[in-house]
């Protein structure tokens, strides 16, 4: 058995003063009314001027080198914004998946010139990606992915559509996950990764509205499509482990967690002042928070010292993305306010915004059945 | 965890298997050799006697008894009884010893660990510390789920006993020994879903093995997330050992445990409730843990206090208190 493991991290010195220092510049944005604190924001708040206002600060691209115009300050300094943008309820959705996600993996497999034109401006918050990933017919079975790449002077001609893709009506750029060679050996062969300039001939996005009738999500349709030679991130046929290398980060981030945070400090806020009807149910909520904090910083630890730890992400976002829920259930026995909306109390709106995304919490990104499918694979291995 | 802790642990482990017995509910040989390599007085400082270790070297021993069940008050001895008397400037005797808490004058006590097997028995009331040694006291013996000794103690003649000044309040006694009891349920998980993983790999129905079926699977991996939850709660905990931290550790370390028993059972099925089963030891353990020191219920409404009295504003800034 491959039992999972972590230690519980040590965060170095001089996170504090970085995380005061955010929280004064959060207080001064709501403050000012510049952000509306919302739930599950990262997903539903796309504000480019507020990520601009990061990117001046040095709050984006904080794990990128200075030479591609971060900070150079860190996962672990990143992590620590990251988790005061969510907690705030800021909207973050703007430079959420370009700092996150493509970003890195720029970094990681993009060449010199993919870096020089991408990292600086996402780090100033000024260049947005989306992630190419799922499609009508492949959900939590990625590897089946029927977007095609065809040989083409100087490049590759990219037909098929993609699903569920986060912004991809405001963003730049999107990483997508296509076929460019036979699925041989095995399945996972034959995938790349390209990045699809959005604005591209060929390129027709729709929306897919939300439930509530929000528009985050798309469909991305190519047809003929011309991805030019340097844009390939990465090996050609190494899409899979490209794709799953990021995982841990995708799946072990505060996201995972905090997504209904700004209503648990709402509530907090009100039974403070009126009384809590039941502390133990409380304490409850409270008491988990703070563990799987601790539990997500200790995957981010072993993430930044250059480690894998698969397993153990995977784990966090079953247990994160069900407590943001569970989250829910709690305040709404604590305190009796009806959702809504178009409340001008910001307990109503934030419980309304919680419930109606909630069920999007355990989808995204890897559905909780598929995760702890991967745990179980991992326990019960051969070792 | 660093090497000199890795070493420890590894010792702990292996003076564990060497000594191994089940059923018993005292283990004098494990005591010994426990003893023999320092870890029955750990975090007590070297010039009283103690191996001048800290806190979360502590539980990480801890953590090693708790997976091997092991039957001996290391918890009482090292973190409690040890604390107290170090605490006062007095000498720590050798020998298990174990701790109470009173609220006045003591006269009864109740659910002592270990008090029949122990050299000596330290009561903090809230003014004063009490050493009685085994023969100022008379025991009746009781039990938690698990066997573990949990005695009722009468003094003998408690105006007799050596007396100081208290060392520490009933709140620090009483987080110290909730920490122990999460960081030995922390074990007594990881030893649980090793005797399922082990299970559902061996046991076939249908023609397939358990681990085949995704019900199965499903139970597997809710096991190895609360397990892991309540290590690294219990690990942080130990490093900040007051308030919320230790609140949120027992707390959360309590709830996983009854799950983390509720689904080792359900895999196991019927033999998992079997006299001879080794998967008793650990559940049965984790059912008596959940509520020593305080159970759930207690710590959570503690940790929702710290929370209220944070209020909606503070409570952010709380929960990233040193991290």
């Amino acid at each position: 058995m491959t039992a999972p493991s972590l230690a519980a991290a040590v965060p170095p010195p001089g996170l504090d003063g970085l995380r005061r220092e955010v929280r004064e510049f959060l207080a001064a944005e709501i403050g000012a009314g510049r952000i509306v604190p919302r739930s599950d924001n990262w997903l539903a708040g796309w504000d480019a001027d507020f990520s601009r206002r990061l990117g001046e600060r040095g709050w984006i691209g904080m794990a990128f080198p200075p030479e591609y115009g971060g900070s150079g300050a860190g996962f672990l300094a990143r992590f620590a914004v990251t988790e005061e943008l969510l907690a705030a309820g800021a909207p973050v959705a703007a430079h959420w998946i370009a700092d996150r996600q493509s970003g890195p993996a720029l970094l990681r497999y993009g060449t010199e010139e993919q870096r020089r034109a991408y990292l600086p401006g996402i780090a100033r918050g000024e260049i947005s990606f989306a992630i190419g990933m799922s499609e009508p017919d492949s959900g939590s079975d990625l590897a089946s992915v029927r977007t095609r790449a065809v040989r083409a002077p100087g490049g590759w001609r990219v037909t098929g559509t993609k699903v569920w893709t986060s912004g991809a009506h405001l963003a730049q750029a999107m990483i997508a996950l296509v076929r460019t060679g036979p699925p041989e050996p095995a399945r996972h062969a034959g995938l790349s990764q390209l990045i699809v300039d959005l604005a591209a001939p060929g390129v027709e996005i729709r929306p897919i509205r939300l439930l509530t009738g929000e528009h985050h999500f798309n469909e991305v349709v190519l047809t003929d499509v011309f991805v030019p030679d340097d844009r390939v991130l990465g090996t050609l046929g190494d899409g899979w482990r490209q794709v799953t290398g990021e995982l841990a980060f995708e799946r072990s981030g505060p996201e995972r967690i905090l997504s209904t945070f700004p209503l648990l400090t709402a509530a907090v806020d009100r039974l403070a002042a009126r009384g809590c009807p039941d502390r133990a149910r409380l304490g409850a909520v409270v008491a988990r928070l703070w563990a799987l904090r601790r539990m997500s910083l200790a995957v981010a630890a072993r993430l930044a010292e250059g480690a894998q730890p698969a397993t153990e992400a995977a784990l966090v976002k079953d247990l994160g993305t069900r407590f943001e829920g569970a989250l829910i259930d709690t305040v709404r026995m604590l305190v009796r306010v009806e959702p809504d909306l178009l409340s001008s109390d910001p307990l109503a709106r934030l419980l309304a915004e919680s419930v109606l995304h909630a069920p999007g919490f355990t989808l995204r990104g890897g559905t909780n059945e598929i995760l702890r499918g991967v745990v179980a694979k991992a326990l019960t291995r051969e070792s | 965890m660093d090497d000199v802790t890795e070493a420890l642990t590894a010792s702990v482990a292996a003076a564990c298997a060497r000594y191994a017995d089940p059923d018993a509910n005292w283990n004098p040989r494990l005591w010994d050799a426990l003893e023999e390599m320092g870890v029955t007085l750990l975090p007590v400082p070297e010039e009283r006697g103690g191996a001048g270790g800290d806190l979360p070297a502590a539980v990480e021993a801890l953590r090693v008894l708790g997976r091997h069940a092991a039957a001996v008050p290391v918890a009482e001895t090292a973190l409690l009884a040890g604390w107290l008397l170090a605490g006062c400037g007095a000498d720590v005797p050798s020998g298990p010893l174990t701790a109470a808490l009173a609220d006045g004058p003591p006269d009864v006590l109740r659910r002592v660990p270990w008090a029949g097997h122990a050299a000596g028995l330290v009561i903090l009331t809230p003014d004063e510390m009490l050493y009685a040694p085994r023969d100022a006291y008379d025991v009746e013996d009781g039990a938690n789920l698990a066997g573990e000794p949990r005695d009722t103690v009468r003094l003998r003649d408690p105006g007799a006993l050596r007396r100081h000044p208290a060392p520490a309040g009933a709140q620090e006694f009483r987080e110290r020994g909730a920490l122990a009891r999460a960081a030995l349920m922390a074990g007594a998980m990881e030893r649980a879903l090793e005797l399922s993983v082990r299970y559902a790999r061996e046991r076939e129905q249908f023609g397939r093995p358990l681990a085949a079926f995704q019900a199965v699977q499903d139970h597997l991996a809710e096991m190895a997330g609360e397990t892991l939850l309540a290590t690294v709660a219990v690990q942080a905990a130990a490093r900040r050992p007051a308030g919320l931290p230790v609140a949120a550790a027992k707390a959360s370390a309590g709830a996983a445990a009854g799950t983390v028993a509720r689904l080792a059972h359900q895999v196991h099925g019927a033999l998992g409730c079997t006299d001879e089963h080794p998967l008793r030891h650990v559940t049965t353990r984790l059912w008596a843990w959940r509520d020593e020191f305080g159970g759930e219920a207690e710590w959570a409404e503690s940790a929702a206090d710290h929370a209220l009295a944070a209020g909606g504003p503070g409570l952010w800034p709380l929960l990233t208190r040193d991290a």
